[in-house]
């Protein structure tokens, strides 16, 4: 079972923490100055990390999500 | 007769690095306490909360929990006194929709990309600072010539503010934000300094450049106000300088007085950065956020808080609570910094938080780089902490090398 990683870009208040704390999966538009991704499907070696981004992102923006082989 | 000066608000209350034990043993007993912050500040109810949950429960809603004096969503939904004209602009007043209006109009001009702009201009302020320290001689204050010497001229480089006009703008700016003046005085340099922003706004209207404020004008100038403008000019001066002169000479003096920690982030980028959140958090030089207005009645870390009160987030109480961190009171550059809130939670979470970030960076590992030999000039116990200002720091850093 893999990780789905789902952004609000409504909610992103563009602080820039998650692509600082995780430049291989988030980046920033230069747009709106806010969350893009990289990557929706992280591999499993940046789990841990992904869920660090997610608890410090001030907005509760980036969310966590199952993905098992069903939903394909 | 000079008035006796004011007490210290409570929640403000310092020992050296930590809260004050009598903010501890507020904070022992409850995650949300009833206080009233200074004597004499009325009965009307005040709120401190000091749980890491708490604050980030508080921060993080802005539906019941509102930051503006002004146009404030109550109760009823009536709105309140309109904002007067000092106040326009100074985000952290204000709620959704307006604030949401503004914010996303200056987050492009915040990303971590457009601060790496500024990087060799922030080298080139921090390299002629240390040049003055150089020059002083020995001892030298770090906190005169270092801590709060670098934010300012960063923020003209941010603003745009021509390098002629920089020392005149930084006296007048800091008169108009100095909050020991007497009234007469402060409005007169209050005056001053709002024409030039005024003129400074208009040649970029006219003639935008490439700095941040030429770029907003280029991209939103039609929905911008000159008011708007203005006060946004000063909203980056009050967010941007005891907040970083706070941390530039506090973090100094815990790295001097940490050896160990201090040869860890020496020479290692990577380990300074990390250094540098667990600093934030252990630091937490602000005190607290703009205080939150109660939009509903509700529970909040077992308290009844009713719509109308008062709440107050204490920074270094959340900062230091063992639910964000397993020992808070130890600073450990080592370890994997935590979510801390040292830049806030929510919608509201600081604007300048990359560029912060890039000045700490670059301050501490050139000063570090620079004075290989650094000590204190003076006894640990003597060094005099500043408490009277929106952010803690220290008053002077003598220093030799
Ligand atoms: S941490 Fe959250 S608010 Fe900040 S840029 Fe990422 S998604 Fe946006």
């Amino acid at each position: 079972m893999s990780m789905e990683i789902r952004v609000d870009r409504e909610r992103c208040a563009g602080s820039s923490l998650c692509m600082s704390y995780l430049p291989a999966v988030f980046d920033q538009s230069d747009d709106d100055g806010k969350v893009l991704l990289r990557t929706p499907v992280p591999g499993a070696d940046v789990a841990e990390a992904v869920k660090g981004a997610a608890a410090r992102c001030p907005t509760g923006a980036i969310t966590l999500h199952a993905r098992d082989a069903q939903d394909a | 007769m000079p008035n006796e000066p004011a007490p210290v608000p409570v929640h403000t209350r310092r020992t050296r690095f930590d809260p004050a034990d009598e903010l501890r043993r507020l904070s022992a007993g409850g995650p949300v306490t009833r206080v009233s912050l200074a004597p004499g500040a009325g009965d009307r109810p005040l709120w401190l909360v000091t749980g890491y949950h708490e604050v980030r429960q508080v921060l993080g809603d802005q539906v019941r929990f509102s930051t503006s004096r002004f146009g404030a969503r109550t109760p009823g939904g009536t709105s309140k006194t309109q904002r007067p004209d000092d106040g326009i602009g100074l985000l952290m007043d204000y709620d959704p929709p307006e604030h949401t209006r503004l914010r996303k109009m200056l987050t492009p001009e915040f990303t971590v990309r457009r601060m790496r702009r500024l990087r060799p201009r922030i080298e080139a302020i921090v390299t002629e600072c240390l040049d003055a320290v150089e020059r002083a001689g020995q001892p030298a204050d770090l906190v005169g010539l270092f801590a709060a010497a670098v934010p300012g001229p960063v923020l003209c480089e941010l603003i745009g503010v021509p390098r002629d006009d920089r020392d005149d703008f930084l006296r007048r700016c800091h008169a108009h934000l100095e909050t020991g003046k007497e009234r007469g005085e402060r409005a007169a340099a209050g005056t001053a300094f709002t024409r030039y922003l005024a003129a400074l706004v208009a040649r970029q209207r006219k003639d935008p450049d490439e700095g941040f404020l030429g770029m907003l004008v280029r991209d939103h100038g039609e929905e911008f106000t000159d008011k708007e403008l203005r006060g946004i000019c000063v909203l980056l001066m009050l967010a941007g300088l005891d907040n970083i002169s706070g941390m530039l000479g506090l973090g100094t003096l815990a790295l001097l007085e940490n050896p160990g920690q201090l040869a860890v982030v020496r020479d290692d980028p990577a380990a300074l950065d990390r250094g540098i959140e667990e600093l934030l958090r252990y630091l937490s030089v602000p005190h607290a956020p703009t205080p939150r207005t109660a939009v509903e009645d509700m529970t909040l870390g077992g308290k009844r808080i009713r719509a109308g009160d008062t709440l107050v987030c204490s920074i270094p109480l959340a900062n230091r609570d063992p639910a964000l961190i397993d020992e808070p009171d130890r600073l450990d550059l080592t370890r994997e910094p935590g979510p801390h809130v040292a830049f806030g939670h929510g919608i509201h979470h600081c604007l300048g938080a990359a560029l912060a970030r890039m000045e700490l960076r670059i301050g501490y590992a050139e000063l570090l780089r620079r004075f290989p030999g650094l000590r204190l000039a003076i006894p640990a116990e003597d060094v005099e902490f500043r408490v009277r200002s929106t952010a803690y720091g220290v008053e002077r850093l003598p220093v030799t090398w």
